[in-house]
């Protein structure tokens, strides 16, 4: 059985993003950009199953311009068989990168799709939920939990009023929630090793994807500044303020 | 004119008060604003969302199959009803953002996640980067607006409605690809994180499970809901579904008190929409001050007590 994961170039986890002034966008210029920490949890899961024998090869994909290669290589070192870049200039929505990834899976026959939860940076948490429409088969989203047994699996999501299990049959698509593993640190020989292994690049022409219905995103912000607070001294300041607020 | 479908988020029993809050987002949309209740033995849950201010209809679709919110199921029978809809809503809880994706694509289009403003029935804001920047996006003309309301930015809208309940067939039958096997709730007696008026929460300051406890303790004195930080629940100290920040819930009650959390970027965007934040943390240089409408520093384990003490 043939495992996708898709991995997205983000900008990184620990980088505290600020908008252009013009509005144009949020600076990136310099910035560090990762592996969409989500994603490192899907394929982390990914390889777990492969190396427990439930699957046979990890293919990573990512969509983008060409610097999406050097996420591609770190999906390569952390153990993925292979890689798949989907080159395009444009920056794809959910919709049209679920229709990137059908069309991946249907090319290589994967009967299970791992995606992150949601990318840190658009913040959207659609694109597996779009593939598994689109592909006419079951979602699993936000698993904490991944046992696979035969053609099932047994997916514990993490929902709001606690954990919910479901079963489904595959192929499938699982998007994956903080607490399903801790992705693996990679080492310096993993890293010589990926440079090795096979990445291919593909167009979304090639593919015969066409993007439309795109969402106009026309102007970033950064968000409305709270007001400055006081500060107390102690206990009964703080419950006496809270008081005369009538907030207790 | 619009035409707005809202799909309810219930429990079986009681309509989940996102739905309220989604009827928020749907009137600044403007025009006539209908809910469809997908479910199992739901005339409560019916009439509950009937009695919402400003609804016009409420669809029923009872099926045994709908009883679990399985999002293939559920999607299918708000595609079939999507019809000359212009808008179709959902909450930005879980249930809608596992189910309205899946709705946009079977309409083919992309999906609005998140709207905390509405600027025309069209175009809206919503946040990207965990809260960091706020992003205006239009849906082109000729598309239905497939969208999720950010919970925390609207209010609970009013009672008093009066909509007819009409009683709809499933349009499908059950998937046979997904089932449900079992939900292990958490969190019992106290008042839901996601709509408690009281917030109490901790982070990793709190050291151990056992000692989390003081955050229960003094959020069930002030009848308080429980939240911790990512951190939090990754070391174990509470259950994941208290987890609040940028991957956990969005939360937005009128007094939030944060005991030893530092305020992570990831934290704060959960909590920026409350009325008042409260921070308790013994580093002054903590970001969580920069956020907080009244800051104390000083050490959780002598306030806390000092706390109830006070209002004993």
């Amino acid at each position: 059985m043939k495992i996708l994961v898709g991995i997205k170039r983000v900008v990184d986890y620990n980088v505290r993003v600020r908008v252009l002034p013009d509005g144009s966008g949020v600076d990136t210029d310099g910035v560090k950009m990762s592996v969409n920490p989500f994603d490192e949890i899907a394929l982390e899961e990914a390889l777990r199953l492969r190396d427990a024998g439930k699957a046979d090869e990890v293919i990573v994909v990512s969509i983008g311009g060409d610097e999406v290669q050097q996420q591609l290589r770190t999906g390569l070192a952390m153990g993925a068989d292979r890689a798949v870049q989907v080159r395009t200039g444009e920056s794809l929505q959910p919709l049209s990168l679920a229709r990137t990834f059908l069309k991946l899976v249907e090319r290589e026959g994967a009967e299970l799709v791992l995606l992150g939860k949601q990318a840190i940076d658009d913040d959207n948490s659609q694109t597996a939920q779009m593939l598994a429409a689109l592909w006419s088969r079951p979602q699993a989203t936000f698993a904490s939990r991944v046992a696979l047994d035969g053609g099932t699996a047994k997916v514990t999501r993490e929902v709001d009023a606690g954990l919910e299990t479901i079963e489904v049959d595959l192929p499938a698509v699982i998007s994956v929630d903080l607490r399903l593993n801790e992705p693996r640190f990679v080492k310096l020989p993993d890293i010589m090793k990926a440079k090795r292994k096979p990445l291919d690049v593909v167009t979304l022409e090639e593919l015969g994807v066409t993007v439309e219905g795109q969402l106009e995103v026309s102007h970033y912000a950064p968000p409305a500044p709270r007001e400055k607070g006081i500060m107390v001294e102690d206990a009964a300041q703080l419950v006496a303020e809270l008081k005369n607020r009538g907030l207790l | 004119m619009s035409k707005i479908l809202i799909i309810a988020e219930h429990d079986g029993e009681t309509l989940n008060q996102a739905t309220a809050k989604v009827v928020s987002c749907a009137a600044a949309i403007g025009g006539d604003i209908d809910i469809a209740v997908f479910g199992h033995g739901i005339d409560g849950v019916a009439a509950e969302a009937a009695a919402i201010a400003g609804i016009g209809r409420v669809l029923a679709v009872d099926a045994e199959h709908l009883a679990t919110p399985l999002a293939a199921n559920w999607a299918a029978e708000a595609v079939a009803l999507a019809g000359d809809y212009t808008h179709l809503l959902g909450p930005s809880t879980t249930l809608g953002r596992d189910l309205m994706p899946r709705v946009a694509a079977l309409l083919g289009v992309n999906q609005v996640s998140d709207i905390m403003e509405v600027t025309a029935p069209n175009a809206f804001k919503r946040p990207i980067y965990a809260g960091n920047a706020i992003v205006d996006v239009t849906v082109p003309d000729g598309l239905k607006v497939v969208a999720t309301a950010r919970t925390a930015s609207w209010k609970t809208a009013p009672d008093g409605g009066s909509a007819a309940v009409e009683t709809v067939a499933a349009a499908n039958a059950a998937v046979d690809h997904t089932r449900f096997v079992g939900m292990e709730i958490e969190g019992g007696e106290r008042p839901d994180v996601q709509s408690a008026p009281r917030v109490v929460a901790g982070g990793r300051a709190l050291g151990s499970e056992e000692q989390f406890e003081l955050i229960y303790r003094f959020a069930d004195q002030i009848g308080a809901g429980v939240g911790g930080t990512r951190a939090a629940v990754d070391a174990g100290y509470c259950p994941n579904d208290m987890q609040v920040g940028q991957t956990g819930k969005i939360i937005a009650p009128d007094l939030y008190i944060a005991f030893g959390i530092s305020g992570a970027i990831q934290h704060v965007t959960g909590i920026k929409d409350a009325g008042t934040i409260v921070a308790v943390n013994k580093d002054p240089e903590a970001p969580i001050f920069e956020v907080a409408d009244i800051g104390l520093v000083g050490d959780l384990f002598k306030v806390i007590p000092e706390l109830e003490a006070l209002l004993g």
